[in-house]
């Protein structure tokens, strides 16, 4: 299912975060979002997951306004891994899986066999089935991420948003990831860091900076040294990798500054 | 401990508790005798003339002390676990947003100026309630945000307004005249249950069950509210608004619990985090156990605060602590139990 940003526009006590972005993910597309820190892609992303309003334009999930549909409905169509997923209680990695089918369960109803099977599936679908009893605090960053993902794809949605899904965890389980999200099948936004990631493997690549979309494209058309030295400030060179010729980036050290 | 065998031993344990509650007291009746008053009472069959002195011992005074020792500890235990919820804070209990120490200074008034007295006896829990009520639109009003009610905000907020009104409390313990209405006021800020009779318990039963009711509804909606408001809102729940709906089942609930007990402390703390240990962190499981397990423990706090000094009685406040503290600490210990990471 595609998803469209429609001039979308976010105002904070007077502060323009996200102004007049216009983006989109076609059907089993992944879609990267990369920016400087700052620059508008949580707040965007936000608006996307329904955790903020925005001030002005829409969201559309298969051509229909997303703000305008039920949130539980909302959330049967599109699922999210935000950045605030700690648990301040210990709950076990089965009880954090369960919860991705609540927007499908009735308030009292019972947890059906249903739900019991899609829970089972989408943990062992990310290799975390033999977490299923151990505390989610106990995790690795690794596995709790596997475990949100898990949580994700038990919600069945059609659309999954990511926000900087890679964070703190080492270049393995980077990958591992990525992979996994990719391997969904779903239509995928995600706002990543590191530009390499995001050069392997996304479909289509929008950089945001200042509240604004400054390009948008495939990977290889997109991060030019003169966009990575505009909008990141660094010096970039450009090479292919030895084995796949997909882009890749190599970044200098900042001039060493005068001591005194 | 599997779920079943647990709310199985205490849905039984409950209704033996209130009979024990009603047995055991300072003057000494026997068994046989409560259970004839009971049955009495329960069926309104006659009782000899010379067993009217025991009968309201055991009906009028210790059955309605009991069954009102269950809805505070029900109402309380439930509490704890939503307000730990919805400000996201393992240390977070039913006072932590002020509206108990907002009805202190209500029930302050009463008990040492007089204030109210056209009431009568209800004028102590009215006050009570209505200045818990006073104290929540003003907690709410200042932790408001553009955003809804935030959990940092609100804890700081009702925190703050807890110290305030634990002052105007002092003040008035203070100014009071009469040491005896000095004591008593003492007593009600621990908590006690010795106000205790029939015309209490519709009341607070009434709010205690509407607000297990909601809670109970809820309960999946708090699982993702624990998690964070970003994930809540991620699986289709308001944050803003489950807060918004805490805040007035825990305030209400709260605030007619407190009217007719006092703020008997520590059980909204310890037993949210008892029945965590037992059953998991779970919402769903968690408020099933919880209130049951609140109930109890309460009933036999009582029976307890009655008897180890009897004729004279402790507060309830002071034992809750010294047998719950204790407690606490061990299975703290002996249990792989995380307190939010800590």
């Amino acid at each position: 299912m595609r998803i469209d940003i429609d001039a979308l526009t976010v105002e904070i006590a007077g502060a323009r975060l996200v102004d007049q972005v216009t983006l989109g993910a076609a059907d089993g597309q992944l879609v990267g979002l990369v920016g400087p820190n700052g620059s508008g892609k949580s707040t965007l992303l936000r608006c996307v997951y329904r955790a903020l309003r925005p001030s002005a334009g829409a969201v559309r999930i298969g051509g229909e306004d997303l703000h305008s549909l039920s949130a539980r409905e909302g959330a049967r169509r599109l699922a999210a891994l935000p950045q605030d997923a700690v648990a301040e209680f210990d709950f076990t990695v089965a009880e954090i899986v369960a919860m991705g089918r609540l927007p499908h369960q009735g308030p009292v109803a019972r947890t059906s066999d249903e739900d019991r099977r899609l829970c089972d599936e989408a943990l062992a679908g990310v290799g975390a089935g033999h977490l299923a009893e151990r505390g989610f605090l106990t995790l690795s960053g690794g596995e709790r991420q596997r475990v949100l993902i898990a949580r994700a794809l038990a919600q069945q949605p059609r659309v999954l948003v990511l926000d900087e899904p890679t964070n703190h965890l080492d270049i393995a389980h980077q990958l591992e990831v990525l992979a996994l999200v990719r391997d969904s099948g779903l239509t995928v936004l995600t706002a990543l860091h590191d530009l390499n990631l995001a050069a392997l493997h996304c479909d289509l690549v929008h950089v945001i900076d200042g509240g604004r979309i400054v390009a948008s494209g495939a990977p290889h058309t997109v991060l030019t040294t003169e966009l990575l030295a505009d909008v990141f400030g660094v010096r970039a060179h450009r090479v292919a990798h030895p084995e796949t010729g997909a882009l890749q980036l190599l970044f200098d050290l900042p001039p060493a500054r005068p001591t005194s | 401990m599997p779920l079943p065998l647990l709310l199985a031993g205490l849905c039984l344990a409950l209704p033996l508790s209130l009979v024990c509650g009603a047995a055991l007291g300072a003057s000494g009746l026997s068994w046989a005798e409560v259970t004839r008053y009971l049955w009495a009472g329960l069926t309104g069959g006659a009782i000899g003339p010379d067993e009217v002195p025991a009968y309201t011992i055991v009906w009028e005074l210790r059955l309605p002390r009991a069954v009102l020792a269950a809805v505070v500890g029900a109402g309380l235990s439930a509490i704890g676990v939503a307000v730990q919820a919805m400000v996201r804070n393992a240390l977070a209990d039913p006072f932590v947003l002020g509206i108990s120490s907002g009805a202190a200074v209500g029930a302050n008034a009463v008990l040492i100026f007089g204030a109210m007295g056209a009431l009568g006896i209800w004028a102590l829990s009215t006050a009570a309630f209505l200045s818990a009520l006073l104290a929540m639109l003003l907690v709410y009003a200042v932790a408001r945000t553009e955003r809804g009610l935030t959990p940092l905000r609100l804890v700081l907020t009702g925190t703050a307004m807890y110290y305030g009104f634990s002052a105007v409390t002092t003040f008035m313990v203070f100014a009071a005249e009469r040491g005896e209405a000095a004591r008593s006021a003492m007593m009600w800020l621990l908590g006690s249950l010795s106000g205790a009779n029939w015309a209490a318990v519709p009341i607070a039963a009434g709010a205690v069950l509407a607000g297990l009711a909601h809670l109970g509804w809820s309960a999946r909606r708090l699982n993702a509210l624990a998690m964070g408001d970003e994930t809540a809102a991620a699986l289709g729940v308001d944050p803003g608004r489950l807060r918004k709906e805490l805040f007035l089942v825990s305030a209400a609930v709260t605030g007619a619990v407190v009217a007719v007990s006092g703020a008997i402390g520590f059980v909204g703390l310890m037993v949210p985090h008892a029945a965590r240990m037992l059953v998991g962190a779970d919402h769903r499981r968690l408020l099933a156990v919880a209130p049951l397990a609140g109930a109890v423990l309460l009933i036999w706090v009582d029976i307890l605060s009655r008897v180890v000094l009897a004729p004279a009685e402790l507060p309830v406040g002071v034992l809750t602590a010294v047998i719950g503290v204790p407690c606490f600490l061990l299975l703290m210990r002996r249990r792989a139990y995380s307190f939010g990471g800590i």
